[in-house]
């Protein structure tokens, strides 16, 4: 693996650099869902109402005043990454992204745009589902032992401030996952259960971006608060905004708004649907299970097997991937243990190993098990794909390798299966 | 009776402490554990097929099947074969140390389907141990079952399981156990040949039979063809499969075999549910 | 008392044969016992039988200079031993012992052999039923060689 668990933004610098070497985007046709489609879930919207960019450092005090960390996006090591903020200033102001496979890039924006980027490299689960935590510790007595539980939970609730709609997709998908099963994990049920959105609706896409086609974006369908920036029209700079929870409602009472115009929720909508048209890159999912299920042999596999460096990074990134291993640690005296869940990744050899070897030694079948689990036993298993579309793993592959092109080779079978 | 799909509360990654009653020496490499939990008296309930996660200060956790009687709830009983770091200090607890227990976890033998039905066990090495619990069972409720034949293969007289206790089981009525060795000495006068050339001692009837198979993967494979070819419906066989586990509740993601997680939807699976898989390389 | 015939038509091997055949069969076949611990047949001999066994466990070996014999398969009753009468040089491959007291039918291989070349649709029943004792003996002794319960 190239990264550890936790990506630092070192790594990530790496990355980038990486990524320069990498191939020019590929653009595939895009296929963009209606909004039709998308919209309509039967939550009774409250109204509209404008809030003034200005105000921004309000509703963060706002949060703050009702005793949550304010965590959100802010500019470091030429990366847009989410961590705590401290105030509107901390929040990317006239940055913008230019991503394609391989490629990130900051760049800045003519205008003072507070959330004018499509995603950065990490999500939502660093906090959710976080990359380390201690699930308990132990200390020997005598031959035997006592089992200390372990309290994983933030100090203070957590505020997610700028949360995309592909990334509430993916809130939703781990959910799933760590809440709606069999078992409840209690970690991340405690850091979900306090955790407070605050949605902010795409104005533009990402070339690796294709949430359109996956149903989960750019339209947010629920958060506690949902923002749409608006910048350089007759309105000026301002968020057209609403609340879709209670709680969401009492924050935003504490706000000065004001309420919102016609034209502002039409120009607040037309922005989000630029978003999804400008989307270049698409995955057909009309019987997406049946068709990976179907081409477990396929030589696409190989072919992406050529260029896969199993480097593990896009099931980092990914905002959906679960996957963990567990580690004992002990001190020097071997009295204190503690075990610890870590990030983990089908893409090492290690992660199938069973006493005699490792089930998946082969590049290809690591990989055929990464995507086909995202895309078809996910359904089976969860009741949903485990892909949302953010385009992460397209992006934060140092060789490029994009899943949309994946599918869509595996699709054409034989006539594009070994280009 | 199978554990039902409710949603479990109680934080499943944290081991409840047992200590080891007794260790006792299978085959060279083979010991079977007893562990008595440190509180509680009434907690070690189980279902035939389930399995732990047993933890050992210092060195980690693993899976591992309960091989006991499910009609002891004063204890758990492993049985564990020494392959590696971790089972290998696990088999060398001395009495009185202590091995945390995560579960059980997992869905089972299918007890109920056999109800009233022949119960055909094929065990392969180390594979009777999952198998244990169903015989137990199955003995202590001879009458809610039809014949109950074991076929038992080994790799060498030596390394068989239980050879008191199968000598035992085979005096129960309308119970039948085959014993076989892939390599047999000139001491051993028992069949010498792979499990599935047993089948043709045991005079199936297929319909009324239903089959529950452990072993190596390739063994497994080969049973069921033999289990198809003696006439038995694929519905009417079950494995129970082996993968990665760290976690055994379906959060780790490590012991996904295609669209099932071995630790919560099996390790018992019916075997119309995962033929398809069993073919597929580096699934 | 029970007839060859009988014997010969109940063996699984047989199972289904033509009363025709069955009857060539008999013209050819005789009762026979061994004493635990005797030997059936050895490597090396001139392959001129082969049985049904009726009762008893037969260890087919091989022998290897620093070792005991090494019992490759046990047969019991209701299978057949031996098949080198039916293709050249028709010499056993493997020493055969009786590990209990042993019935069994023989079957005169010369005597099959000629009937077997005089009358082809008995030769291919006879070979159909070989095939299928090979095969799965192929099968199964493939199985052996994976040495599945060994610690990899």
């Amino acid at each position: 693996m190239l990264l550890l668990p936790c990506i630092s933004g070192r790594a990530l610098a790496a990355i980038s650099q990486l990524a320069a070497w990498a191939g020019d985007l590929v653009v595939a046709d895009g296929l963009l869902a209606s909004r039709d489609v998308l919209q309509g879930d039967g939550v009774p919207e409250q109204a509209h109402r404008v809030l003034e960019a200005s105000k921004m450092g309000e509703l963060l005090e706002a949060l703050k005043r009702k005793g949550y960390e304010v965590i959100g996006p802010t500019v470091r090591d030429g990366a847009i990454v989410y961590d705590k903020v401290e105030s509107a200033k901390d929040l990317p102001a006239g940055w913008t992204d230019e991503q394609g496979p391989g490629r990130y890039r900051l760049k800045r924006r003519d205008d003072g745009t507070l959330f004018g980027y499509a995603v950065g490299p990490q999500s939502w689960k660093k906090y959710l589902h976080t990359a380390d935590v201690r699930l308990w510790s132990a200390e020997r007595q005598g031959v035997t032992f006592r089992i200390l539980n372990n309290e994983a939970q933030p100090r203070h609730p957590l505020a997610f401030v700028g949360v995309r709609a592909c990334e509430l997709a993916a809130i939703a998908v781990q959910d799933r996952v760590l809440l709606d099963d069999k078992y409840r994990d209690p970690i991340y049920e405690g850091r979900r259960a306090g955790a407070f959105t605050i949605a902010v609706q795409c104005t533009q896409s990402a070339a690796t971006c294709f949430c359109a086609s996956m149903g989960t974006g750019p339209w947010v369908q629920s958060a506690d608060l949902v923002l749409t920036e608006l910048v350089g029209s007759k309105g000026g700079h301002r968020f057209v905004a609403w609340a879709r929870s209670n709680r969401g409602a009492e924050v935003f009472a504490e706000l000065p708004t004001a309420p919102a115009t016609e034209q502002d929720s039409k120009e607040a909508d037309a922005a989000v649907a630029a978003a999804a048209g400008e989307q270049v890159r698409s995955i057909d999912t009309a019987g997406i299970k049946e068709l990976l299920y179907q081409n477990f042999e396929h030589p696409r596999w190989g072919n992406v097997a050529g260029r896969c460096l199993t480097c593990a990074n896009c099931t980092m990134v990914c905002p959906t991937c679960f996957c963990t291993t567990v580690e004992d640690v002990s001190d020097v005296t071997g009295d204190h243990a503690e075990r610890w869940r870590r990030w983990d990744s089908c893409f090492t050899q290690s992660f199938s190993y069973i006493h005699g070897g490792s089930v998946r030694t082969s590049t290809q079948s690591r990989y055929r098990q990464w995507m086909t689990h995202k895309l078809a036993s996910w359904i089976d298993q969860f009741g949903s794909s485990g892909c949302v579309g953010c385009g992460r793993c397209i992006t934060w592959c140092p060789v490029g390798i994009d899943i949309t092109e994946e599918v869509a080779a595996i699709r054409e079978g034989g006539k594009n299966g070994n280009p | 009776m199978m554990i039902m799909a409710t949603a479990i509360t109680t934080d499943p990654m944290l081991p409840q402490p047992y200590s080891v009653r007794e260790v006792a020496k299978e085959t060279p490499d083979t010991f079977t554990l007893r562990l008595d939990p440190e509180n509680a008296v009434n907690r070690s309930m189980f279902q035939p097929g389930e399995f732990s996660m047993l933890w050992l200060f210092g060195v980690g956790e693993l899976p591992i099947s309960i091989s006991g009687d499910p009609s002891l709830h004063d204890r758990l009983v492993y049985t564990v074969r020494s392959v590696g770091q971790a089972t290998h200090s696990l088999v060398n607890r001395g009495v009185g140390d202590g091995v945390g227990v995560r579960g059980p976890f997992g869905a089972g033998w299918p007890l109920e389907a056999a109800r009233g039905r022949d119960v055909i066990v094929v065990a392969g090495g180390i594979g009777l141990a999952p198998l244990r619990p169903l015989i137990y069972q199955v003995l202590q409720n001879r009458k809610d079952y039809g014949r109950l034949v074991i076929l038992y293969g080994g790799r060498s007289p030596r390394d068989l399981l239980y050879r008191k206790e199968l000598a035992t089981w085979a005096r129960n009525r309308e119970t039948q156990v085959l014993v076989t060795v892939d390599y047999g000495g000139l001491s051993w006068r028992g069949h010498v040949g792979v499990v599935t050339t047993l089948f043709k001692y045991s005079r199936l009837q297929p319909t009324r039979s239903v089959a529950m198979v452990c072993g190596p993967e390739i063994m497994m494979r080969f049973v069921t063809r033999e289990l198809e070819t003696q006439g038995l419906s694929r519905d009417d066989i079950y494995l129970s499969m082996e993968r990665n586990m760290k976690c055994a509740v379906g959060f780790c993601g490590h012991c996904q075999y295609g669209p099932h997680f071995i630790c919560k939807d099996g390790p018992v699976f019916r075997y119309e549910q995962i033929r398809n898989l069993l073919e597929k390389y580096e699934l | 008392m029970e007839t060859l015939e009988r014997i010969i038509t109940e063996h699984p091997f047989f199972a289904g044969l033509d009363c025709g055949f069955t009857n060539l069969m008999v013209s050819c076949a005789a009762n026979v016992r061994f004493k635990a611990g005797a030997y059936i047949l050895k490597e090396g001999d001139p392959a001129n039988t082969f049985y049904l066994i009726r009762e008893g466990k037969v260890a087919v070996e091989v022998l290897a200079p620093q070792h005991k014999p090494i019992i490759i398969s046990t047969l019991s009753m209701g299978e057949i031993l031996g098949w080198s009468w039916l293709l050249p040089p028709f010499q056993w491959k493997f020493h055969a012992r009786a590990v209990d007291d042993v019935r069994a039918i023989g079957l005169d291989g010369k005597c099959l052999r000629t009937k077997c070349e005089e009358n082809h649709d008995l030769g291919y029943e006879v070979l159909k039923r070989f095939a299928q004792i090979m095969e799965q003996r192929l099968e199964a002794t493939r199985l052996q060689l994976l040495d599945v319960y060994a610690v990899k």
